[in-house]
């Protein structure tokens, strides 16, 4: 971990890879529909007004326009608050978006619990196996700000429809600088024989958090940080179960429908084996601050090593 | 084209609606008849368009935002030469490019993908900035249902097209009055479509939607209107079949052989 780096956000890094985005390619457009401060789409903004378009609060049209611009030849970042992104627009994202295959990028902000005191109505926990569901839609939820980074600048050069899922809290830094691409999307980070422990977003610090602490109970834990949830990194899941024989799977998101349940799908089709899903077990959020809802909702290092060890324990 | 060979054109369309929807045995066949006339003005008087080169980019773009009407669409890209007026007859039947909506992936001709009623005018407010930024010449026609008005989608790119001042985007609004489930009056009433649209900050022109001159030039007027312009046009649902004129149960049925015999008859004359 590249712990000497104070923490930033990953939707900052969406702020500054979209504005360099800007500087490199004439046909780059910005949407945001009255959240560009905090989805940070307002750095473009100001740097190209003629290629920034504030919508209101009009998550709908927005992705229709970004839809607009897509089939006139641009490529067009539409962001708002994940929950707004995926629930509200969902038709439109369907239907204009990926149907098509346009060249749309839905980069979300705000993604998950931590959100934080606004409560269940902000805190997007099924956004990610919404857009998992989609044809076409390819699905990146970056670590930290240096994969954040990669992952929109990288975005121009993909094909197709993409969502990007970034966070409110500053998060570690994982990555000392920013990779030069996602590759497949699951990256191993720690080396391990005993479990693989799967993980994206910010659960992925947590993971290898876990892993330190069940070495010293003589386990070794491999960690897998699955930046891209869609297409899933088949190969390297299965490498990685083949080897360890059992996994967990950790997600700021319903244990239904995101990264827990894609690789369940690896794992039933390739190599059948004991997988524990640690996520929001099918209930929506509350109000409180980002740990305390974390805690709650028992996605921490502690609950990890927990459910690692009763999955090693039954699988023996 | 003048106003006598568009009126006759628009006779051609409106049969291969029928023959499309009966051979087909589903379909959309009202509102492809009463918004026949406006899709014959634009292919074939109002539109810079090169059927041999659909994606020439200084061309004006037609978005059929009431997607169901696909029918009517199809006819007037066959007719002006996009693809076979042969492959018509194959509309909805598994492995032909001529989907039950239009998809633009698979149909020559065919701007964007629609079906999902009140997301077109929001692509074209897109499609019009985008055309601006790139200085092409190109006027978009979006041709939506007072039915599909309902949808708030419509009113959020009405917003979006007077606040960014889309003067190369005509919003065409086929007002034939029914819906799937009855009159639009009785399910939910949308009108005055053309207040709300002023209000909203548009300049707007209420036509008869089967007059041909009244048509073409209200299309005409529109290109030369600094900001968005709409044009509400009254027409009939199911217009030129004596049994389907203002019936809502013709929104999406075929009709019979024997039906079909008939409608044809009427178009004729």
């Amino acid at each position: 971990m590249a712990t000497e780096l104070k923490p930033r956000a990953t939707r900052e890094a969406y702020g500054e890879a979209l504005l360099e985005l800007g500087k490199r390619h004439e046909n780059v457009v910005a949407l945001d529909a009255d959240l560009a401060g905090s989805t940070k789409s307002g750095q473009f903004g100001k740097a190209f007004p003629e290629r920034f378009f504030n919508v209101g609060v009009a998550e709908a049209n927005m992705m229709g326009m970004a839809a607009g611009f897509a089939i006139s030849g641009k490529i067009s970042y539409a962001s708002t608050f994940a929950v707004f992104a995926t629930g509200r627009a969902f038709d439109q994202v369907r239907q204009s978006i990926a149907q098509p295959r346009l060249p749309v990028r839905v980069c979300a902000s705000h993604g998950g619990l931590t959100v934080g005191e606004d409560g269940c109505t902000h805190q997007s926990v099924e956004d990610i196996g919404l857009m998992r569901l989609l044809p076409n839609m390819r699905v990146v939820v970056p670590a930290d700000f240096n994969q954040t980074y990669a992952a929109v600048l990288e975005s121009y050069e993909i094909e197709g429809p993409m969502y990007i899922r970034t966070g409110r809290p500053k998060t570690p830094f994982l990555y000392d600088v920013p990779p030069k691409s996602l590759g497949r999307g699951a990256d191993v980070l720690r080396e391990g024989t005993d479990i693989s422990l799967f993980a994206c977003g910010i659960m992925v610090v947590r993971a290898l958090e876990a892993a330190e602490v069940l070495k010293k109970r003589d386990i070794s834990a491999e960690v897998v940080n699955v930046s891209i949830i869609k297409p899933i990194d088949v190969d390297a899941v299965a490498a990685s179960l083949g080897k360890t024989g059992c996994a967990v799977t950790a997600e700021e998101h319903s244990i239904i429908g995101g990264l827990g349940d894609a690789v369940q799908e690896v794992a039933a089709e390739c190599c059948p084996v004991r997988i524990g899903r640690l996520g929001i077990k099918d209930v929506f959020g509350k109000s409180g601050t980002p740990d305390q809802l974390l805690e709650d909702f028992h996605l921490t290092t502690e609950h990890l090593v927990s459910l690692a060890e009763l999955v090693l324990a039954s699988r023996s | 084209m003048d106003i006598q060979e568009l009126k006759e054109t628009a006779k051609t369309l409106r049969q291969d609606v029928i023959r499309m929807v009966t051979e087909a045995g589903s379909g959309h066949p009202g509102g492809s008849l009463s918004s026949a006339d406006i899709v014959t003005a634009l292919f074939f008087h109002t539109m810079n368009h090169r059927p041999d080169d659909p994606k020439w980019p200084e061309r004006d773009r037609f978005i059929l935002s009431k997607g169901h009407c696909a029918p009517v669409l199809y006819s007037a890209l066959a007719r002006s030469g996009y693809f076979p007026v042969d492959d018509l007859i194959n509309l909805r039947k598994i492995d032909c490019h001529l989907q039950g909506h239009p998809d633009m992936h698979k149909t020559r001709g065919v701007e964007i993908s629609s079906g999902s009623l009140g997301q077109g005018l929001s692509v074209s407010v897109g499609m019009a900035l985008s055309m601006r930024l790139d200085k092409l010449p190109g006027q978009i026609f979006t041709l939506m249902g007072d039915g599909e008005s309902q949808e708030g989608e419509v009113w959020e790119a009405a917003m979006a097209g007077a606040h960014y001042k889309t003067g190369n985007l005509t919003a065409i609004v086929d007002a034939n009055g029914l819906q799937i489930d009855g009159f639009t009056k009785d399910v939910m009433n949308v009108e005055p479509l053309a207040a709300k649209y002023e209000a909203f900050g548009w300049t707007v022109r209420s036509i008869d939607g089967h007059d041909m001159q009244q048509i073409v030039d209200a299309l005409d007027w529109s290109r030369a209107v600094e900001g968005p312009a709409a044009i509400i046009a009254k027409t009939v649902k199911g217009k030129g079949v004596s049994f389907m004129e203002d019936q809502a149960g013709w929104h999406g049925r075929a009709p019979s052989a024997e039906e079909a015999e008939q409608a044809l008859a009427e178009l004729k004359n």
